[in-house]
């Protein structure tokens, strides 16, 4: 039985801070297929075009028939335990810190063996397991296996958090208490036990309705922060920057503007500057300090979430500004999830549509509900995603754009 | 002796005989500024970020790099702000006559009345008042409405409600009786804008900035140290940046006060 994650203890201030190390994670370009698989959470193998067989690892040509035509395809996640391996010692530097680690060779329903990560509960060879794909801490593709049926604090598992980004017993920092997702936000890390969420509020002179109920939460802290202010980021890093595991930045400015409009450039400027030069802030003051942070302990710094427009993929002119501002805060998060990634930090981003709040009143449904923008975060939070698409929408436009960039374009534009 | 009247003036200075008072609020980020609705342009607030502080920036030096809207702070409003005075010859900051950047001020002590009603307004009556006691006000000179509104901070500060920013200010009537009845040259206050938070509702809307800007007379406003300030006799040192057709700027407000003699 999985032994519940108690709260951790304060950390002994003569101690050094262990600094991060990574799983070994050369992988070949064939590879990441399986990275684009763990990233999004979906279970895909190479199936072979001619003969339908699945294989693993990844490969050139299929083993059976040597057809050539070997494309990724969503495979069961259904598998049988043939041996447990308890590893105790290891040369790895990375393994080394996290003594003993179970491994298994896995039986796939869908044909190969695997070697995976075992969860502490898998039973003894011959029972039934689910696959995953999971990104570690590395950010590379492993398999991971664990039993069919929930069982107690399940999520406790010290192998499947490394995998994934689970708040309990994490501080949270959401980065604009002014978004309606704030609030979902706050109530549903709340309900996943995250030990202490701080909320950023720009201009605590400007009154804001959910101010109340996000007070009322236990365990959060309103903190005076403005993503459109250098000072105002730094100085709340100074204050809580080795406090935050997790980071959700919820920044955006919406702003209706047409490109030739005259002020448009103010509308674009003003966007910018609350979306990616905030990001950019966000990523100076806190990036550093949650990098050193990545194994500092059962709760150490963990993930950074950007919720961003799905429009940012492929710009929709009736939100212009805010398609352009989002593509380029996708790209920096990008450079952001490289600069992470030495500190094991999960770089997470939510694209969502739009959302169903003030500044798309006027578009026509469907939309999505600010809560189900937060549900999906935990969910991506809890499995360890790194893309996560939410609502209608985002999936279309997701699906749309693997299939035919073109015409996702072309038809935005009508 | 009137053929040195600045060598006198500098002996004041020295002297302590004249006291200089600042006017002017820091200009920092957290500072309010003025809430339009969110679909209309907004002011950019002050932001200022480092260039160098003696590092790999520049290793001798420290500069930072600043951005406001022009109404940010302590600011001076033109009279190209407002549509009435968009067509007035020298009616951007840059074209200020000098001569206007001095001038002596009235100040009428509202404060108790503000105190009690954030929504206080100036009236015709009120002005009256005070000139009984104190004079009538001399032509080409400011008018500052004392609220003590400046020694309030944050929230209290800009006080807005879902109705919208409730502070002090004139009425209509008496904005357009100072104007063209007392031939004022500006009118300054302590709260974010020259009109009252609730001027919007008035007719015309935003009378201060209407007959003020309309007459090509200024607008000063977020001042503080009011209190200071006798209520007749100082002299106003108010020099916006000389930014090419600019509407208004931050500015730092100065008054030069002439202590009482003791004998």
């Amino acid at each position: 039985m999985t032994e519940p994650l108690l709260k951790p203890k304060r950390k002994n201030p003569l101690a050094r801070t262990t600094q991060p190390l990574l799983p070994p994670s050369a992988r070949s370009r064939k590879a990441h297929g399986l990275t684009l698989a763990a990233a999004t959470g979906r279970f895909m193998l190479q199936c072979c075009g001619e003969c339908g067989r699945y294989t693993y690892p990844a490969r050139e040509a299929c083993p059976n028939c040597l057809s050539p035509e070997l494309a990724f395809k969503d495979a069961p996640t259904g598998g049988s335990l043939l041996s447990e391996t308890r590893i105790e010692v290891t040369s790895d530097p990375y393994f080394r810190e996290h003594m003993p680690w179970r491994t298994g060779l896995v039986q796939l329903d869908c044909g190969p063996i695997a070697v995976v990560h075992l969860h502490g509960d898998c039973g003894e060879p011959g029972s039934r397991l689910t696959l995953s794909l999971q990104l570690d801490r590395a950010g590379q593709a492993v398999f991971f296996a664990k039993s069919v049926s929930e069982v107690p604090h399940m999520e406790d598992d010290p192998q499947w958090r490394e995998m994934t980004a689970d708040p309990k017993h994490r501080r949270v920092l959401i980065t604009d208490g002014r978004s309606p997702l704030a609030l979902p936000l706050a109530q549903v890390l709340k309900k996943a036990g995250a030990a202490r969420i701080f909320v950023g509020v720009t201009d605590r002179w400007k009154p804001f309705d959910e101010q109340a109920s996000l007070e009322a939460i236990e365990g959060i802290e309103l903190v005076d922060l403005d993503l459109t202010s250098e000072r105002s980021v730094q100085d709340l890093a100074m204050d809580i920057g080795a406090k935050v595991e997790i980071l959700i930045n919820t920044a955006d400015h919406v702003r209706p503007a047409r490109l030739f409009d005259a002020g448009a450039a103010n509308a674009v400027r003003e966007a910018m500057d609350h979306t990616v030069m905030g990001l950019m802030r966000l990523a100076q003051a806190f990036g550093p300090v949650m990098r050193s942070r990545g194994a500092d302990g059962a709760a150490g710094a963990v993930a950074w979430v950007n919720v961003l427009s799905v429009h940012g993929l492929s710009n929709a002119p009736q939100f212009g500004v805010h398609s352009a501002a989002h593509a380029a805060c996708l790209s920096l998060s990008q450079w952001l999830r490289t600069e992470l990634k030495p500190g094991g930090i999960r770089v997470i981003n939510a694209f969502a549509g739009p959302l169903d709040t003030e500044w798309f009143q006027t578009v026509p449904p469907p939309k999505v509900a600010p809560k189900a923008v937060a549900d999906a975060v935990l969910d991506g939070l809890k499995r360890g995603l790194e893309d996560i698409y939410v609502g209608d929408v985002a999936k279309d436009i997701e699906a749309r754009l693997f299939d035919n960039p073109k015409a996702v374009e072309r038809e935005a534009g009508q | 002796m009137s053929d040195d009247i600045l060598g006198k003036f500098a002996e004041a200075l020295a002297s302590g005989a004249v006291r200089v008072v600042d006017l002017t609020h820091t200009l920092s980020p957290d500072f309010p500024v003025i809430v339009m609705p969110p679909e209309l342009g907004q002011s950019a607030p002050f932001r200022m970020e480092r260039i160098s502080r003696y590092d790999g920036g520049g290793p001798a030096w420290y500069w930072n790099n600043l951005s406001f809207g022009e109404h940010t702070g302590t600011h001076f409003d033109a009279p190209i702000h407002w549509y009435t005075g968009r067509d007035l010859p020298l009616n951007s900051v840059d074209t200020l006559p000098p001569a206007d950047m001095i001038a002596p001020a009235c100040v009428i002590d509202c404060s108790q009345q503000a105190a009690g009603d954030a929504d206080f307004l100036l009236t015709v009556a009120d002005v009256m008042t005070w000139e009984e006691q104190h004079g009538r006000i001399p032509a080409r000179s400011w008018v500052f409405l004392r609220t003590d509104w400046s020694k309030k901070s944050g929230a209290g500060y800009a006080n807005l409600r879902a109705d919208g920013a409730h502070t002090p200010g004139p009425d209509t009537e008496v904005m357009r009786w100072l104007v063209a009845e007392r031939d004022i040259i500006g009118f300054g206050t302590e709260t974010i804008g020259t009109d009252a938070g609730q001027a919007g509702h008035f007719s015309p809307p935003y009378p201060a900035h209407h007959y003020l800007h309309g007459a090509g007379r200024y607008g000063l406003q977020c001042l503080t140290n009011l209190d200071q300030l006798p209520p007749t006799g100082a002299m106003i040192v108010a020099a916006p940046l000389k930014i090419q057709n600019g509407s208004g700027s931050p500015l730092r407000v100065l008054a030069l006060v002439q202590e009482r003699s003791t004998g």
